[in-house]
C-alpha cells in the first residue's frame, strides 16, 4: 500500500517530457537544414545569391541564418505544442539523431556532391 | 614577442574557445555517463544536477562565440579574393590552396566540410543545456531524454573535432595572417 502512494506521488512529480522532445526534435531540423541549405546554394547559383547576407562571408552567412531561425521557429512551435503533454520519445530521439546524423554525412563534400 | 591580429583573432577563436570546447566536451561525457549507463541512475545531488545545465550552458555559449568568430571575423579574412596578378598568395589563404594540387583539397573538402559542420555543434549543444536545465533532477525519470542528451552531446563533440582538425591543418598550410601588429613582449636590446 505504502509503495503504491510512493510510485504514485513520484510519478505525480514528473514533468511532461513535451518541452524536451521539442528541442530534441527541432535540434534534429536545424541540424538538417544546415546540410540542406548548404547543398542547396552549392547546386543554385540563384539560391547562393539570395544566401549572402552579408558579402564578406557570402551565403555561409544566409545559410546558417535561415537554418537558425527556422530551428528556433520549429523549436517555439513545437514546445508551444507539446510543453503540457508527453510525446513517445523513443521516435523522436530516432527521427532527431537521424536527422543530426545526415547532416554529418551531407556536408561532407564528396556526399554532398552527389546530389 | 608579437603577434598580427588576424593571428590573435584566428588564436582566440580556436586555442581559446574552439579548443576549450573540445576539452569541456570530455567533462560533459563524465558528467552524463553515470546518468546514462545504469540502469538506475547515479543518484547526483540536486546541487550537481545544476551544475551539470550550467556546465552544458557554458560549453553552449563557447560553441556560440566560436561558430561566430569563426564565421563573421576569420572566414572573411580567409575567402577574401587576391587582386588579379597578385603573385604572393600568403595573405589570400583560400587562392594560396586552389593555387596547388597539393594543398587544394584542403579547401574543396576541409574548409567545406568545416564551415558547415561547426554549425551543428551550438544548435546539439544548446538543446543539450536547454533540457538539462528545465528537467534537471527530474532527468532521472526520463531515460530517453537522458539519451537523447548523450547522443547529441557526443556527435556535437565529433561534429566539433573535425571543425577543430581541419581548422588547425588548414591554418597549418595556408594561415590567416596580417592586420596590425601587436608587440607581446618587448625584447631586450643585445
Amino acid at each position: 500500500m505504502s509503495t503504491q502512494v510512493a510510485v504514485t506521488q513520484e510519478n505525480a512529480a514528473v514533468v511532461a517530457n513535451g518541452s524536451g522532445a521539442a528541442a530534441i526534435l527541432s535540434a534534429g531540423i536545424g541540424s538538417f537544414a544546415v546540410a540542406l541549405f548548404a547543398i542547396a546554394a552549392d547546386k543554385s547559383a540563384f539560391i547562393k545569391d539570395l544566401f549572402v547576407f552579408y558579402k564578406p562571408t557570402g551565403a555561409l552567412s544566409g545559410e546558417t541564418t535561415v537554418a537558425i531561425l527556422l530551428w528556433l521557429a520549429v523549436w517555439a512551435i513545437l514546445n508551444w505544442r507539446w510543453r503540457k503533454r508527453n510525446v513517445s520519445l523513443q521516435r523522436i530521439n530516432v527521427i532527431a539523431l537521424v536527422l543530426l546524423g545526415f547532416s554529418l554525412l551531407l556536408t561532407f563534400p564528396p556526399v554532398g556532391d552527389l546530389f | 614577442m608579437e603577434i598580427t591580429t588576424r593571428s590573435l583573432w584566428t588564436l582566440v577563436h580556436g586555442m581559446g574557445f574552439g579548443a576549450l570546447y573540445l576539452l569541456a566536451g570530455s567533462g560533459a561525457i563524465a558528467l552524463l555517463y553515470p546518468r546514462f549507463s545504469a540502469d538506475e541512475p547515479a543518484s547526483a545531488s540536486p546541487k550537481g544536477d545544476r551544475f551539470l545545465g550550467i556546465y552544458l550552458s557554458a560549453m553552449a555559449a563557447l560553441a556560440w562565440l566560436t561558430v561566430l568568430s569563426g564565421t563573421y571575423v576569420i572566414y572573411p579574412w580567409y575567402r577574401a579574393t587576391a587582386p588579379a596578378g597578385t603573385a604572393n598568395l600568403a595573405a589570400y589563404p583560400r587562392a594560396l590552396l586552389l593555387s596547388h594540387p597539393a594543398t587544394k583539397q584542403w579547401h574543396l573538402i576541409g574548409m567545406e566540410w568545416k564551415e558547415h559542420v561547426a554549425w551543428l555543434v551550438p544548435i546539439a549543444i544548446t538543446m543539450a543545456a536547454f533540457v538539462a536545465l528545465k528537467y534537471a533532477r527530474d532527468l532521472r525519470n526520463h531515460p530517453q531524454l537522458r539519451n537523447a542528451l548523450y547522443g547529441f552531446v557526443i556527435t556535437s563533440l565529433f561534429a566539433a573535432g573535425i571543425a577543430g582538425f581541419f581548422g588547425a591543418m588548414l591554418d597549418k598550410n595556408a594561415p590567416v595572417d596580417g592586420g596590425q601588429t601587436v608587440r607581446l613582449v618587448q625584447g631586450e636590446k643585445e
